[in-house]
C-alpha cells in the first residue's frame, strides 16, 4: 500500500500523442477513478503505472521508488483486466496462486492467503474449477482473488465491469465498494462509465484527449464542474447547453435563451458574470434542475413555455424533451405535472445550480 | 449447404451420391492398386490376359523380399528419425520466432516478417544444387544430419507462420497479467502462452513430420549409401534397377511407405487440417 | 531459459535476466534459430546458387566465371525452351483443374450425409502420402503393356453385349489403348492428371474451412429472396471464399511450378527430353550430367515468377489487412 505519483507523464505512438503531460498524486489506500470517452488516455495511463506501456517522457513513483524502468513484475501491483485474463489451462486455485508461486511463497503460506481471499469473494467452492466452468461474475471474483492473494502496494482494475450485463454490473459495483473497505488499499480504476466513477471513487480525475480536465471527489465533479467536458460528461441524462447571451436587465443581469426566453440572474451570480456582459456564452443546466413551474419560485420571472416534443417517462420522473434556441433540452420533471405532447408546459429553472461557460475556452466561469 | 428442401431421391443421386462416390473412387484407387499388385504372384502381374483386379493366388513373397533383401526397415528407421528430429528443429525455432514476430515489437520484426513469408514460397528445387555445396562444405553428405539441418529450410517459414497466427488468437491480457503477477517475460511465454498453444503447436508439428516424411528432392540428392537413405528414395532408387522395376515389391513399398503418415494423421485429421489450411491463410 | 540456469555469476545471470526483459533484445534472442537457420541453408545458397550459375563449374572443377554465358546456352536450347514451356503449361492447367474440381468436390462435401467426416478425411489422403510413392502406382498403372486402364479400356471394348455372361471376344488384343508415357503430349496429359489427383485434395479441403465459415443465414436470405442453387453458389459461396481461394490457388501455383517428383517418376523429362520441367531439367544438368553451372542457371529460372507471385501475395495479403 503506497502512494502513487504521476509527474509530467507522456506517451506517444509513431505520430500521435496518448497521453499528454499528466500529474497525478494518488493516496495511499485511496481509491481513484480515471474515467473518460474511449481514446481519452486512461487506459494507457493506467498501463504505464502497470508497466505494460513504456514512458515516453515524464515519471511514475510507487511510494518513494521511482518505477520508470522497472518491469512489471517488480512494480509489486496487481491488475484486473477487462476480460478477466484468467488463465484458462488453470484451476481457479492456481490461478490465485500463481504470482505467489512464481515469488516462491511457501505452499502454506499460498494455501492461507488463496484461502483468505476466497472467504473475502465468497468463491471456496469453485477452487478446483476451471475459468470455462464460471460465470461471467465468478470470473470477475477470481480475477479480483488473484489481485488480493498477492497483498500487493497497488490494484489496477481496467474497466472490470464492462462485460457484465448490466444488472450484475451494479451488483459488483458495491462489491467492488465492500471489498476495498477489508482490503484497505491504493486503487487505481479506469472506467468510461460516470456512474461506476462516481458510485466508486473517492476521487474522480476526468481525462479527455490525453489530458486531465479536472480531478475532485464525486460531489465536487457534479456540482463545480470546471470545464464544458466535465460537466457534460458526469451527470445523468448529460447537463443541457443552451447559447445564451447575458444582457442587462434593470439594475442586474439576464441570461436570454432565445427571443422569447429571459432569465434574471440572482444577484450572486449577476456579479460574477458582470464581465460577459453583451458576450455570447454558453448557459448549462442539469435536467434535474430544469423543472415544472412551482408556485414559491416565481419571484425572479424564472418560468417560460415551451412546446413538448418528447416524453420519457423514467417512474418517478418524466424526461421532458423540448426545444429552446435550436438546441434539444430535457428537462426532469413530475410525472403528473407533464402536459400532452405538442402541448405548451411551463418550466422553472434554478438558478442556483446554472453554470456559464465561455464557448471561446470551454470553461465554466 | 445442407439437404435441401424438396429435393428428391433422384436429383440427390445425380447431383451428389454418384460425383461423390466418383471423387473417392479416383482418389482411393491407386492404393488400392498398390494393395492388389503387392500381393500377386509375378506369374499373375505380368499376364496381359488376366484381369488385373482379381488376386488369383495371393502370396507375400514380394512382402518377404521387400524385408528380406532391401534395407526397407533401415530406410523407415532413418526416415522416422529425420522427421522427428527435423520437426523437432522446426517447431523450437518456428515457436520462438513466431512468438518474437507475433508479440514483440523490435526494430525489423516486419523485415523479418516478409523475409520468412518469402521463404515459406521458395520451393527445395530452387536451392537443391548449391545446397549440395553446403553440405559438402560442412561433410555432412551422406548423412541423415544433412537432411535434418536441410528440412528446416521449408519447415521453418511454415511452422513461424502458423504459429504466429496461433499466437495472435491467445489474448494479450493473458500474458500481461503474467507478467504484473511476478513472471518475467520468459516466464510468461512458457508458462502461459505456450501451454496454451498447444493445439497449434501440434498442427504444425503433425504438418512439418509429414512434410519430412514425404521430402523427396533432398535426400535424393544428399544421400548415397542404401543404409542412409529414406523410404521414398530408398524405394524408388533399389527397386528399380535400371529398366526392371520389382513391381510387386515397389507397391509393398510405396503402401508400407504411405501407411505411418496415414496413421499419424488419422490420429490427428483435425490438427493436420487446421494446420493446412492455416498455413495457407496465415 | 538462461534465467533458470545456475550460472556461476549471479551478477551475469542477473544481467541477463534484464536484458531479456527488454522486448527488443529478447524479440532478437528468440529470432536466432530461426535466422540463423534460414541465412545458412536459404540465403547463402541462393547467393551460392547466382554465382554457381555465372560459372562454367562441372561437378570436381572449381568453376570459372563466365558471365551470362550459361544463360546464353540456355536460351539457345530446345530442351530449355521446352521445359520453360512446360513448366508454364503443366502449371496453368494443372492448377485450374484443381480449383475447378477442388471447388466442386468442396461443395459436395460441405453437404451434410452420413460419414461425412470419415470421407473427408480419406478424400485427403493422396496429399498426405509420400507423393513419390503415390506416384509409383501411377507408374505401375500408366505402364505399356500392363496398364489397368488399358486393361479396361480392352475389356469395354471387348464385351459381348448380347450375352450377360460379360465373355471376351476372340479379336482379344486388337485394342490397345493409349500410351499413357509414351507420346509427347500424352506424357503431359499423365503428368498433369496425378498432379492435379495429388493436389485437388487441398484444393477441396482447404475451401471446405472457408465453405464452413459462410454463415448459414445468408444461404437463408438468399432462398428468401429467390436465388436458385447456382445464383448462389455465384453471388454468395463464391465472393465470400474468394480471400481463401486466391491464397491457395498462389500458395498452388508456387507448389506446382517448382514440382519434380512427378516427372522425375513418371517419365524423367522424357521422351526425348519433351516433358521435361525446369526442376527436372536442372536435375538431369546438374545432378545427372555435373554440369553445376547450367543446373543452377535452370533452377534460378524459377525465380522470375515466384517473385511475381510473391510480390502479388505480399500485396494482397497488405490490401486485405491480414497481416
Amino acid at each position: 500500500m503506497a502512494q502513487i505519483l504521476l509527474k509530467n507523464l507522456r506517451k506517444s505512438y509513431d505520430e500521435t500523442e496518448a497521453v499528454r503531460g499528466i500529474d497525478l498524486n494518488i493516496e495511499h489506500n485511496e481509491f481513484v477513478v480515471l474515467v473518460g470517452p474511449s481514446g481519452c488516455g486512461k487506459t494507457t495511463t493506467l498501463r504505464m503505472i502497470a508497466g505494460l506501456e513504456e514512458i515516453t517522457g515524464g515519471e511514475i513513483f510507487i511510494g518513494d521508488r521511482l518505477i520508470n524502468d522497472v518491469p512489471p513484475k517488480d512494480r509489486d501491483i496487481a491488475m484486473v483486466f477487462q476480460n478477466y485474463a484468467l488463465y484458462p489451462h488453470m484451476t481457479v486455485e492456481q490461478n490465485m496462486s500463481f504470482g505467489l508461486r512464481l515469488r516462491k511463497v511457501a505452499n502454506a503460506e499460498i494455501a492461507r492467503r488463496v484461502n483468505h481471499a476466497a472467504d473475502i469473494l465468497s468463491i471456496g467452492e469453485l477452487l478446483a474449477r476451471r475459468p470455462k466452468q464460471l460465470s461471467g461474475g465468478q470470473r470477475q471474483r477470481v480475477a479480483m482473488g488473484r489481485a488480493i492473494v498477492r497483498n500487493p502496494e497497488a490494484f489496477l482494475f481496467d474497466e472490470p465491469l464492462s462485460n457484465l450485463d448490466a444488472k450484475l454490473r451494479v451488483q459488483m459495483r458495491t462489491e467492488i465498494k465492500k471489498i476495498h473497505r477489508r482490503v484497505q488499499t491504493t486503487v487505481v480504476y479506469v472506467t468510461h462509465d460516470q456512474v461506476e466513477a462516481m458510485t466508486l471513487a473517492d476521487r474522480i480525475v476526468v481525462m479527455n484527449n490525453g489530458i486531465i480536465e479536472q480531478v475532485g471527489s464525486p460531489q465536487e465533479m457534479y456540482e463545480a464542474p470546471q470545464t464544458r467536458f466535465v460537466a457534460g460528461f458526469i451527470g445523468s441524462p448529460a447537463m443541457n447547453f443552451i447559447p445564451c447571451r447575458i444582457v442587462q436587465s434593470g439594475s442586474g443581469l439576464a441570461v436570454r435563451l432565445s427571443e422569447d426566453i429571459s432569465l434574471n440572474l440572482p444577484d450572486e451570480q449577476a456579479n460574477r458574470y458582470r464581465a460577459y456582459l453583451d458576450k455570447d456564452m454558453v448557459f448549462g443546466i442539469r435536467p434535474e434542475h430544469m423543472t415544472e413551474q412551482r408556485q414559491h419560485t416565481n419571484e425572479q420571472q424564472l418560468d417560460f413555455g415551451c412546446v413538448v416534443e418528447v416524453l420519457e417517462p423514467m417512474g418517478i420522473d418524466t424526461m421532458v424533451f423540448v426545444e429552446i434556441n435550436g438546441v434539444d433540452v430535457t428537462a426532469r420533471a413530475a410525472p403528473r405535472s407533464v402536459s400532452n405532447l405538442g402541448e405548451e408546459m411551463m418550466f422553472t429553472i434554478d438558478m442556483n445550480n446554472m453554470h456559464l461557460i465561455d464557448p471561446k475556452t470551454d470553461r465554466v466561469v | 449447404m445442407n439437404a435441401m428442401v424438396g429435393e428428391t431421391y433422384f436429383r440427390r443421386l445425380l447431383v451428389f451420391y454418384i460425383p461423390l462416390f466418383l471423387f473417392v473412387f479416383v482418389m482411393l484407387f491407386p492404393f488400392f492398386w498398390m494393395l492388389i499388385t503387392s500381393l500377386k504372384t509375378d506369374a499373375e502381374l505380368y499376364n496381359p490376359r488376366l484381369s488385373p483386379f482379381i488376386v488369383r493366388e495371393p502370396t507375400l513373397e514380394h512382402w518377404e523380399n521387400l524385408f528380406g533383401t532391401t534395407l526397407f526397415v533401415e530406410w523407415a528407421i532413418n526416415t522416422l528419425w529425420v522427421a522427428i528430429a527435423s520437426t523437432a528443429v522446426s517447431l523450437f525455432a518456428g515457436v520462438l520466432a513466431g512468438y518474437a514476430m507475433s508479440r514483440l515489437v523490435f526494430r525489423g520484426s516486419t523485415m523479418f516478417g516478409i523475409m520468412i513469408f518469402i521463404t515459406y514460397l521458395v520451393p527445395p528445387t530452387l536451392l537443391f544444387i548449391p545446397l549440395t555445396g553446403v553440405v559438402t562444405w560442412m561433410g555432412l553428405q551422406d548423412t541423415t544430419l544433412s537432411l535434418i539441418f536441410t528440412y528446416p529450410t521449408f519447415l521453418v517459414p511454415f511452422c513461424t507462420w502458423l504459429l504466429m497466427g496461433y499466437f495472435q488468437t491467445i489474448p494479450k491480457e493473458l500474458e500481461e497479467c503474467a507478467r504484473i503477477d511476478g513472471a518475467t517475460r520468459l516466464q510468461a511465454m512458457l508458462k502461459i502462452v505456450i501451454p496454451l498453444a498447444i493445439p497449434g503447436i501440434l498442427s504444425a508439428g503433425i504438418f512439418a513430420f509429414t512434410l519430412s516424411w514425404n521430402e523427396f528432392l533432398y535426400a535424393l540428392v544428399f544421400i548415397h549409401s542404401p543404409e542412409t537413405k529414406t523410404i521414398p528414395v530408398g524405394v524408388t532408387s533399389e527397386l528399380i534397377k535400371g529398366d526392371v522395376f520389382f513391381w510387386g515389391s515397389l507397391m509393398a513399398g510405396a503402401l508400407l511407405g504411405s501407411v505411418p503418415v496415414a496413421i499419424v494423421y488419422s490420429f490427428f485429421v483435425e490438427h493436420y487440417v487446421s494446420g493446412m489450411t492455416g498455413a495457407v491463410k496465415g | 531459459m538462461q534465467t533458470q540456469q545456475s550460472t556461476p555469476a549471479p551478477s551475469l545471470r542477473e544481467k541477463i535476466a534484464t536484458a531479456l526483459e527488454d522486448q527488443r533484445v529478447l524479440g532478437y534472442v528468440l529470432m536466432t534459430p530461426a535466422l540463423l537457420l534460414i541465412l545458412i541453408f536459404i540465403a547463402y545458397p541462393f547467393v551460392l546458387g547466382v554465382w554457381m550459375s555465372l560459372t562454367d563449374k562441372i561437378v570436381g572443377t572449381p568453376g570459372v566465371f563466365i558471365g551470362l554465358g550459361n544463360y546464353d546456352k540456355l536460351f539457345a536450347s530446345d530442351i530449355f525452351l521446352t521445359a520453360a514451356w512446360n513448366t508454364v503449361f503443366f502449371t496453368t492447367v494443372a492448377t485450374v483443374f484443381k480449383a475447378v474440381l477442388g471447388m466442386w468436390l468442396a461443395v459436395l462435401l460441405n453437404r451434410k450425409f452420413r460419414f461425412a467426416n470419415i470421407t473427408r478425411a480419406t478424400v485427403l489422403l493422396p496429399f498426405i502420402v509420400p507423393t513419390v510413392l503415390s506416384t509409383l502406382a501411377w507408374l505401375w498403372m500408366f505402364d505399356a503393356t500392363f496398364s489397368v486402364f488399358n486393361w479396361t479400356l480392352r475389356w469395354l471394348w471387348q464385351v459381348d453385349i448380347s450375352v450377360f455372361g460379360l465373355v471376351l471376344k476372340e479379336n482379344w488384343g486388337f485394342f490397345r489403348g493409349p500410351l499413357w508415357l509414351g507420346d509427347p503430349g500424352m506424357a503431359m496429359t499423365s503428368v498433369i492428371l496425378v498432379n492435379v489427383w495429388r493436389g485437388l485434395p487441398f484444393f477441396a479441403i482447404s475451401f471446405l474451412a472457408a465453405l464452413q465459415t459462410i454463415p448459414p443465414d445468408l444461404y437463408d436470405a438468399a432462398d428468401i429472396d429467390g436465388a436458385t442453387g447456382w445464383k448462389k453458389f455465384w453471388h454468395v459461396t463464391l465472393p465470400l471464399i474468394k480471400p481463401v481461394a486466391i491464397v491457395v490457388i498462389v500458395f498452388s501455383i508456387v507448389v506446382t511450378f517448382a514440382d519434380f517428383q512427378l516427372v522425375y517418376i513418371l517419365t524423367r523429362g522424357g521422351p526425348n527430353n519433351e516433358t521435361h520441367l525446369l526442376a527436372t531439367l536442372a536435375y538431369q544438368l546438374g545432378m545427372g550430367s555435373g554440369n553445376i553451372g547450367q543446373g543452377a542457371a535452370v533452377a534460378l529460372f524459377m525465380l522470375p515468377l515466384l517473385a511475381v507471385v510473391i510480390v502479388f501475395q505480399l500485396w494482397y495479403l497488405r490490401r486485405e489487412g491480414v497481416r
